[in-house]
């Protein structure tokens, strides 16, 4: 059973998404609960393999009875096993989600589509995170992003515009990707990735070998909207349906950064990374800038969800800077930020998913004494802004000292200088929107009447209250995380 | 002479880069969708020919489907990039049909896929 779980998780949703049509078709109120059945499974799964990864070591199952390399492998290490269990209950707590949202802002025709596509979506991502083998990743990769242009483009009016460019921009990293694994594959003659890895330190001088690294590197960041590459994100994810931006946010730029971490550091080795050419030294600024770039433009935004989308820019600048300084600590901090930003990122757009149910908007300046009519709500946009900003005891605080740490530890001060510098601007970003909430006066309102107390449905309150929870007690259980599961995720070289 | 050779030697490489940056400059420097949508399509399939070349081999190689006679590794050209490539270009048709679907969509909405014109539409309608 363990080992079947690697490959059930991918198989699962895969043909509940085909199902859910022709079920769809009969009784169309049946697609929410075995989506939600679905994903469930997925969580049990990924908890399942992480158990089993644990225990007793890597899972490796072979697909179709086919030895590894010529068959395709499921690989799972510490890794891929912490990064399931984010992906699979994100996606659990989205569907929750979904119901009400999309009733609420997509056609009656179209919430049948949305769950097949949607699985779809988890489908992608979770195969990206079990495969072993690097063209069935780009496989994955392009079912994720193929599902991810549909649901985007089925958002609001000027969402179509924005799903365009996103498609070039993404079929673009698709390519490098893909002409990576290609140049890889002349010099080895395999695609698995453990027999690349055995494979090619006796190759590191090919000059193919450089050119496939840079393909990698540039595709992926095109993929996970690293600063310069980001333009197609704030436009994508601030026209997407609440739910799709919820759910794209949290978890596609994160599973690239985890096909980089892969890249960089399992198929070639750290050594060659960060030593062979100054990836991790430009990559590092690249990053700073994203940070900077990120804040500055969230805070010239007024609409909410695309200023959490420049938000999500500044923190992919920070996972990649931990990963780029070389050193466990800030390897840690990244991983770790993985978690945390994803968790943040779905709280934050959920809260602005609830907006948009009840006011119909997501201006800025027009949010005055939300407060009162939605306190619950409020209250975790709150939880999820200061773990945003990294307060202490919340998840954000954590990740953040161990990025800073790792930098302080690579001596690279300029780093820890934007790190702490974005760091405020990101305060500075939610506390304008926490003061026009709490203390700004309605205009609206000339009557003196109370607004009445107001909040979202049942099922879209509770993933939001579970969400920011949540990020408490992965602040409280940062230790054990990292005790369990990251600090066994670091390369060796560290 | 090297210099020859090695740019006829490896025609099939040459040709692929220059069908790779027509792709590219097509994607950036058009106004059109459409003709930026082409351009993407023959950025994929530049890189199926790229695909397709490294597999061949020298020496009268030929389809690998087993022969009498012919039992040698070398007398059979390499399948696997072939076998990627299928999968390619299934994910290549989807990505395009994803993305005309998207393109009609936006040419119900501005009657037009010029990327100026959509341009001074959304201004147009900004200022009322």
């Amino acid at each position: 059973m363990n080992e079947q779980a690697s490959i059930l998780i991918i198989a699962i949703p895969l043909l509940v998404s085909v199902l859910n049509i022709p079920i769809g078709l009969l009784k169309r109120s049946l697609c929410y609960p075995l989506t939600v059945f679905t994903t469930l499974s997925c969580v049990y799964l990924s908890f399942v393999i992480a158990d089993t990864v644990i225990n007793t070591g890597n899972i490796s199952y072979h697909v179709g009875g086919w030895e590894p390399p010529w068959g395709i492998e499921v690989a799972i290490d510490h890794l891929n096993a912490y990064m399931l269990v984010i992906i699979s209950f994100v996606s659990f707590v989205v569907s929750i989600y979904a119901k009400n949202s999309i009733e609420k802002e997509l056609l009656p025709d179209r919430i049948i589509y949305f769950y097949t596509i949607y699985l779809l979506l988890v489908t992608g991502l979770l195969g990206i995170l079990v495969t072993g083998d690097l063209f069935n990743l780009f496989v994955f990769l392009e079912i994720a992003s193929l599902a991810g242009y549909a649901l985007v483009a089925i958002g609001e009016d000027k969402a179509p515009l924005a799903t365009f460019n996103y498609i070039i921009m993404g079929t673009i990293g698709a390519c490098f990707y893909l002409l990576g694994v290609g140049y890889l594959y002349i010099v080895t003659g395999t695609l698995n990735i453990a027999d690349l890895t055995r494979l090619l330190p006796a190759l590191y001088h090919s000059k193919v070998v450089l050119a496939a690294f840079a393909f990698f590197v540039v595709g992926v960041a095109i993929k996970i909207a690293l600063f310069p590459l980001h333009t197609w994100l704030p436009d994508a994810y601030t026209h997407a349906p609440s739910t799709v931006s919820a759910f794209v946010a949290a978890t596609m730029t994160k599973v690239g950064a985890y096909v980089m971490i892969r890249v960089m550091f399992t198929v070639f080795e750290p050594n060659f990374t960060l030593n062979a050419l100054p990836t991790t030294e430009i990559l590092g600024w690249v990053a700073s800038a994203a940070m900077i770039f990120g804040c500055i433009m969230a805070l010239a935004q007024t609409d909410l969800k695309r200023m959490l989308a420049y938000i999500l820019v500044a923190e992919v600048g920070y996972i990649v800077m931990g990963v780029s300084v070389g050193n466990r600590a800030g390897f840690t901090g990244s991983v770790l930020h993985i978690l945390n930003d994803s968790f943040m990122m779905v709280s934050l757009f959920f809260v602005a998913g609830a907006i948009m149910y009840k006011e119909g908007h997501r201006n800025i300046k027009n949010l005055s004494n939300l407060h009162k009519k939605m306190p619950v709500t409020m209250g975790c946009f709150i939880i999820a802004a200061i773990s945003m900003v990294g307060v202490p005891p919340t998840a954000g605080f954590f990740s953040k000292w161990y990025l800073i740490h790792g930098a302080i530890n690579a001596q690279k001060w300029f780093f820890v200088a934007f790190l702490l510098l974005s760091s405020l601007m990101v305060a500075a970003a939610f506390f304008r929107i926490i003061q026009n909430i709490f203390f700004q006066p309605s205009e609206s309102h000339t009557t003196h009447e109370e607004p009445v107390r107001d909040e979202v449905p049942c099922s879209m309150l509770l993933p939001i209250v579970v969400m920011s929870i949540s990020l408490l007690v992965i602040g409280f259980f940062s230790g054990q995380i990292i005790d369990s599961l990251i600090q066994h995720a670091v390369p060796k070289g560290f | 002479m090297d210099t020859m050779d090695f740019i006829i030697g490896k025609y099939n490489y040459w040709v692929y880069i220059v069908l790779m940056m027509i792709g590219f400059y097509a994607m950036i420097a058009k106004n059109n969708f459409a003709k930026k949508l082409v351009g993407m399509n023959i950025f994929q399939t530049a890189i199926i020919l790229f695909f397709i070349s490294t597999s061949s081999k020298t020496g009268g190689a030929t389809i690998p489907i087993i022969q009498a006679g012919m039992d040698k590794a070398h007398q059979y050209i390499n399948p696997l990039p072939h076998v990627l490539m299928l999968t390619a270009i299934v994910v290549m048709v989807s990505t395009f049909g994803v993305a005309l679907a998207v393109l009609i969509m936006i040419y119900r909405r501005y009657k037009t896929l010029e990327e100026d014109e959509i341009m001074a539409i959304l201004k147009m309608e900004k200022q009322i």
